[in-house]
């Protein structure tokens, strides 16, 4: 064991761990979206997870910052804040703000960050970017939502780890990256039904299983304007 | 001891070179004329390919018995197609320009009438008191040759050439070296890599070695993708043995026995070129098992990149070998400690490869003689853009911006002035005319606000719209990149929306600051370098020439006149000659009308500014303006139709 310290308080915590998962354990909240703690390698793409680490010139992700002994952490330094909210706005800028009709409402990652740094859920003077279609239907149990979607990639990499023939990838790339399904078209011979992994984990609803229950996600049938905008943070195109 | 019998080594590459030599004498010895021709990418572009047919035509339809050897590039792009001419009795010449019919020429004029016509005549390639040595122009002069020095002087399809102008003596060397004496000499040089970043390679290779695990490989990075960069394309096209040379030192020296040549696929002939090279040094025991009949062995691959310019960046060049999606990853591990399948693995840069068999055959100290004391040895650069004799350029570190530009690529053309320099491509900056004076070196540019890169010097005279250069750039990071983390994906996508807003003329007094803000962002968020330093063209522009990005955010004003839509053409009627028609058959819209007093005026709504009417109104009169912002222009009434 290693004591370390994260914003001054003193935290035992195992060499070879991430520091994200050492403040996560230990109920200190650093924003983050790709970090899954089941699997074993973060990509580190989400750019969320700053932390000021003593000694280090510029903040690092926590999620690559290995435990050691002595390790003095900040999560809350006025320059982690600034990249924070500049990653979270450039999220809000390609994302569908439509809380009301979403399915994640009140569960959503991007909510709860932005509660956190306190930016609201607009992209502030960032251009709106969406993306056409609204909604993709090539699986053939799952929708998928690129205006949520933040391409965190937990979908694609737990799909990976749990099937030997994994049924999601990225495709395209830069801006116009996406999530895809590659899979048979027939949902008798995919595990999909059972599995549901990448639902459960996304933190946005991005992927939202075609026959649910849930409230009608903002999709292609526009409802009347009066019953849109049940949301505060309701900022439409 | 992993070194095998000395003696045989040593023998066996003697009884190599013995060969070689014996066969180059025998080509030199040859009598008549003899004919070298580049054809590398860029002279092939130029036609070469068929300049070879024709003067093989005339020379047969003569009955001229002639040498024709083929070679790669020899650097100056602005004369292609190039031909060396050896007749008996003058010094080699070097023609520019040789097209089929001035092969032909050459063949009747000279070979057979003893004429060498002058005017085609670049130099001469040695020392004689007839025709002016090509030493004699600064062009040539000002050039020190360690990576490129047989470039078009060896046939890159033939291993004896380089063999038997001292090719592979220093692998042969290195077979008898210990392994540390390698890396300490190579640490010694200051060998700094030539892939961007100028990472000391003797450390990288030290800390390959020192990696656990017994299996390594070593990776040669030809995946050059900045526009207007082509100088590994040109080095594995004219000397790839040089290359492939480093690559075995570099196996040698950290223990690998694999080696891949990542080259991208759009790089036919370099892909060519090195796959025939792998093929022939295995063939003489350079390469392969057992190298030489010691107990070295290494296997080299050659893998073609689908040409993904991110895939350049080494985590993503070993993820596309593994057949996976080009994505960088966070680093550490670095790739000397877990690279390809987890394997340690030094990555480097072609140029970097290349300099390590000349720092083996004559020492880190004449290596350091070369250079500056924290950049040693010299640069490549291709240089293009707006300068005279554009291509491609090796210099020792240290020489100025101002002395390549104007001493070595003859300055700006067309009496315009210098604007700018854009150095190493999308990830570096634009340095104005108060930087000239920076010597070109790892660090000094770096301080300067651009960077090495992998060489790329993109030239602009008064021309060019700073703002344009930077959405270009912008444009393309914001393609190429790979879409994995947030502010690489998003941030210079919303770069580039504001900078075309400005080139549209929509600019908004805020965006300077949201520019300088995202730009920063962009460049401590992102995760790998493509995003860290995709900005700095912005950066760098913003610094420098900021009042042209004020300019066409206040005025609506594009100072060079790059910017369509921030631009207007006219006519100006006391210039224009009465009757004369030149200018309306060229416009493409038809927007050029005759006004009443029988010259010419522009429909604004009609006019996509092209620039066609500037061409082609004739220079006694220069008639046709261009203004920015449009407004301008001064209003010219189309006279109304008249009945008939
Ligand atoms: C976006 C990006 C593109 C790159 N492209 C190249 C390239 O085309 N060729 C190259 O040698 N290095 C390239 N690099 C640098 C490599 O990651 C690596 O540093 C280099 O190959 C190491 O070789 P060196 O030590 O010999 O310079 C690139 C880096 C980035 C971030």
């Amino acid at each position: 064991m290693a004591t370390i310290y994260i914003d001054d308080k003193a935290v035992e915590a195992t060499p070879g761990d991430s520091l994200l998962s050492v403040c996560l354990k230990n109920g200190i909240y650093v924003p983050h979206l790709c970090y899954l703690e089941e699997l074993k390698e973060t990509p580190a793409s989400c750019r969320l997870c700053f932390v000021e680490v003593e000694g280090e010139p510029a903040p690092v992700t926590a999620c690559t910052t290995m435990v050691r002994e002595d390790l003095r952490v900040r999560t809350d330094t006025p320059e982690v804040r600034r990249l924070q909210r500049a990653a979270l706005r450039l999220l809000l800028s390609v994302h569908r703000v439509d809380c009301g009709r979403c399915p994640a409402n009140k569960h959503c990652d991007l909510q709860r960050i932005a509660a956190l740094l306190g930016t609201g859920l607009k992209p502030k003077n960032l251009a709106l970017l969406l993306r056409e279609p609204q909604v993709v239907r090539v699986h053939p149990l799952f929708d998928y939502y690129p205006n949520r979607c933040v391409l965190c990639g937990r979908c694609v990499r737990l799909c990976r780890e749990r099937h030997a023939m994994p049924l999601l990838t990225f495709a395209d790339r830069g801006f116009s990256t996406t999530v895809t399904f590659y899979g048979q078209g027939n949902s008798e011979e995919i595990p999909c039904a059972d599995c549901r992994a990448c639902v459960k984990a996304c933190p946005v609803a991005a992927l939202w299983p075609r026959d649910s229950d849930a409230p009608v996600p903002g999709g292609e049938e526009e409802p009347s304007p009066n019953t849109a905008g049940s949301d505060p943070a309701e900022a439409g195109p | 001891m992993p070194t095998g019998n000395p003696k045989t080594i040593d023998q066996a590459f003697k009884d190599l070179r013995e060969e070689a030599r014996t066969r180059w004498e025998e080509l030199r010895q040859t009598p008549g004329p003899k004919f070298r021709l580049g054809l590398a990418t860029c002279g092939i572009a130029s036609g070469a390919l068929n300049t070879k047919v024709a003067l093989e035509e005339t020379l047969a339809e003569r009955g001229i018995m002639a040498q024709i050897r083929t070679v790669g590039c020899m650097g100056h792009c602005y004369a292609e197609p190039l031909l060396v001419v050896e007749n008996p009795g003058f010094p080699p010449l070097l023609y520019h320009q040789v097209s089929p019919g001035k092969a032909k020429m050459i063949v009747r004029s000279f070979l057979e009438g003893g004429d060498p016509l002058f005017e085609h005549v670049l130099g001469a390639m040695e020392e004689n008191d007839m025709i002016p040595w090509i030493m004699d122009f600064p062009r040539f002069s000002n050039e020190v040759r360690v990576i490129t020095a047989l470039c078009g002087v060896v046939d890159p399809e033939e291993i004896s050439d380089y063999i038997a102008l001292g090719g592979y003596a220093a692998l042969a060397r290195a077979l008898e070296s210990e392994p540390e004496d390698l890396i300490r000499a190579v640490e010694e040089a200051g060998l700094r890599g030539r892939g961007g970043a100028g990472f000391p390679t003797g450390k990288k290779w030290r800390l390959c070695a020192q990696a656990a695990g017994k299996r390594k490989v070593v990776i040669c990075n030809a995946d050059e993708g900045d526009p207007g960069a082509y100088m590994d394309r040109t080095l594995l096209e004219s000397n790839p043995h040089q290359v492939l040379e480093g690559m075995a030192i570099c196996a040698r020296a950290v223990g690998a026995r694999r080696g891949i040549v990542y080259v991208r696929a759009e790089y036919p002939l370099a892909v060519r070129l090195i796959t025939t090279a792998v093929q022939q040094a295995e063939k003489l025991g350079l390469l392969g098992e057992s190298i030489l009949g010691g107990d070295f062995s290494f296997h080299v691959q050659v893998f073609r990149g689908s040409g993904a310019f991110v895939c350049g960046e080494e985590t993503a060049l070993l993820r596309s070998i593994e057949g996976k999606r080009g994505m960088p990853r966070h680093r550490p591990p670095f790739p000397v400690q877990e690279g390809l399948e987890g394997l340690p693995t030094v990555i480097n840069n072609v140029k970097t490869l290349a300099s390590v068999p000349p720092i083996v055959e004559k020492g880190p100290k004449w290596f350091r003689g070369v250079g500056t004391p924290r950049s040693p040895g010299t640069a490549v650069f291709s240089v293009v853009g707006d300068v005279v004799h554009p291509g491609l350029v090796e210099i020792p570190m240290g020489t100025t911006l101002r002395s390549l530009i104007f001493d070595v690529c003859g300055g700006i053309p067309r009496r315009k002035s210098f604007k700018a320099v854009q150095i190493g491509g999308p990830s570096g900056g634009c340095l104005p005319e108060d930087f000239l004076d920076t010597p070109i070196d790892f660090d000094s540019l770096v301080e300067a606000g651009a960077m090495m890169g992998s060489g790329g010097m993109v030239v602009m005279d008064e021309d060019a719209c700073m703002v344009d250069v930077a959405r270009y750039f912008l444009d393309f990071t914001q393609k190429e990149s790979c879409g994995k983390c947030t502010f690489c994906r998003i941030g210079t996508r919303q770069i580039l929306e504001i900078l075309e807003r400005m080139t549209r003329g929509e600019g908004r007094e805020e965006d300077l600051g949201l520019l300088e803000t995202l730009a920063d962002v962009v460049r401590r968020g992102s995760l790998c370098g493509l995003g860290k330093t995709a900005p700095n063209p912005v950066l760098t522009s913003l610094r420098y020439f900021r009042e042209e990005y004020e300019a066409h955010v206040r005025e609506k004003r594009c100072p060079s006149g790059t910017c369509r839509a921030l631009t207007a053409f006219y006519i100006d009627l006391d210039l224009c000659a009465r009757g004369c028609d030149a200018c309306v058959g060229c416009c493409p819209v038809e927007a050029i009308f005759t006004t009443l007093n029988r010259k010419k005026g522009i429909d604004q709504t009609l006019c996509v500014k092209c620039g066609e009417c500037v061409a082609a109104c004739p220079e006694e009169y220069n008639a046709v303006k261009k203004v920015s912002p449009p407004h301008l222009a001064p209003i010219v009434e189309r006279p109304p139709v008249q009945e008939t």
